[in-house]
């Protein structure tokens, strides 16, 4: 295939990731804030949407590796990325339209680990690095971010028991405005960054920028701009999942899973350990339950997203695996992967609006107590 | 394969004694700002005056405030740097 065509392709899928990205994680930062009232949906989508973009330029160490070591990087060419983003989007979109929070980077890494090993052999695949880079952090993230949010909100209900109750109130609303915009800038910092690297790196395979180059600024915009994008739009399914579906959620709660959130990803990422964000955020929604009344936690929510966690990097890393054996074929094979795969996203997307989720409706579930329907 | 136990201890340790001293201070900041409020009437100590005077709530509100705002600009500095 004509070298500059794949690069185009590349970096066209590498947005669309981006996007998917976006949506999938607005619920991150305000799933609570929606759920308890703490911000409007759309001033909230709107709130995260301007941090990510802020995010996307703030950082200034952007790392020049997009699969932080867990395949060969040498191995790496524009199809390999390609068919490691197609089995990330497909991922992205089928777990939205369950209403599932699943890691988009888990998703990439995924993609990509399945890419590699088709084009290159599973030796140019990292497995020891997966383990403690991935397996390791997705263990352990959502279960400290679910600690501290557990503790931070059983103090906050035991300090305020016999404070004024509309003070409280309106205290930890305010509160949960600034926790819930630090989740988001902090989103913008690492994820779009991602997405910076994935087209970086392309351009340099395709040698249109020199060895170690930093993203040009169109780069860092469109990322920037595909993310923003991707979080206004809101993923209101996960939203619904994380804000009414975990427990129902109120403003102590709400502001001490944010805060944990905060905490949590930004030791870890100052120390130089790369987490999930979505994984963090959830495991605080849950700790913030179970702070106030252990048995509002719907654990059977946490189940299915367990097993949807476990299920991502495989499943990414199979629909990776698949799209690389086609598209190294040729051209043909290629448009043929970006068809399917332009065909699979259209048909999620339509069984989406058999029961859509909207700003109007996302704090709207139908009965509290009842089991959480499988769409599946 | 290595993994940095230590560093990752000193995640736990700094999340969690983080976290929950930033909603513990604006929990204490709100029952400082409470002390503005008198009790509701018609409550369990309908009209009593405050546990704490106004006074005293307002300065130990302010006190934890500025301590969460130097924890949230640090986070910032962290997010940025």
């Amino acid at each position: 295939m004509d070298v500059t065509l794949i690069v185009v392709v590349v970096v066209a899928t590498a947005l669309i990731f981006d996007f998917t990205n976006g949506f999938h994680d607005t619920a991150n930062a305000m799933a609570t804030s929606i759920a308890t009232g703490a911000l409007s949906p759309r001033t909230a989508v709107t709130i995260a949407g301007i941090l990510n973009l802020v995010g996307a330029f703030l950082s200034v160490q952007v790392a020049l590796t997009i699969s932080s070591g867990l395949v060969d990087e040498a191995q790496i060419n524009p199809i390999v990325i390609f068919a490691g983003l197609v089995g990330a989007i497909l991922w992205n979109l089928l777990t939205w339209l369950l209403g599932l929070p699943s890691s988009s980077s888990h998703a990439l890494f995924g993609g990509l680990i399945g890419a590699t090993s088709v084009a290159a052999g599973a030796g140019a695949v990292n497995f020891g690095k997966v383990l403690t880079a991935v397996v390791i952090p997705a263990v352990i993230s959502p279960v400290l971010a679910g600690v501290v949010a557990l503790v931070a909100t059983f103090l906050a209900y035991r300090i305020t028991a016999r404070a004024d109750k509309g003070t409280v109130s309106r205290g930890f609303k305010l509160g949960q405005i600034v926790s819930a915009s630090m989740v988001a800038l902090a989103h913008g910092t690492n994820d779009a960054q991602k997405t910076m690297g994935v087209i970086t790196l392309t351009l340099i395979t395709a040698g249109a920028l020199p060895r170690g180059s930093a993203p040009p600024f169109w780069v860092i915009l469109s990322a920037g701009l595909a993310i923003a994008l991707g979080t206004y739009i809101g993923g209101w399914r996960i939203i619904r999942t994380l804000g009414k579906r975990v427990s129902e959620i109120q403003t102590p709660q709400g502001f001490a899973a944010e805060t944990s959130a905060t905490a949590v990803i930004l030791a870890s990422s100052h120390l130089g350990f790369a987490l999930s964000t979505t994984q963090v955020a959830t495991g605080a929604i849950f700790g913030a339950g179970a702070g106030r009344r252990l048995a509002s936690v719907q654990w059977g929510v946490a189940g299915r997203m367990a097993i949807a966690w476990i299920l991502t990097l495989p499943a990414a890393a199979a629909v990776g695996a698949a799209s690389a054996l086609l598209a190294s074929t040729g051209t043909i094979g290629t448009i043929v992967v970006a068809l399917v795969a332009i065909a699979m996203g259209a048909g999620i997307y339509a069984a989406s609006r058999r029961r859509p989720v909207t700003a109007g409706n996302v704090n709207e579930v139908p009965a509290p107590a009842a089991p959480v329907t499988s769409a599946a | 394969m290595s993994i940095a136990w230590g560093s990752l201890l000193v995640v736990c340790a700094v999340a969690l004694a983080v976290g929950v001293a930033v909603v513990a201070l604006v929990a204490f900041a709100l029952v400082g700002l409470s002390a503005r409020v008198a009790e509701p009437a018609g409550g369990p100590n309908d009209g009593a005056p405050p546990a704490m005077s106004p006074a005293a709530g307002t300065a130990i509100a302010v006190i934890c405030l500025v301590a969460v705002a130097a924890i949230v600009a640090y986070g910032l500095y962290v997010i940025v740097a």
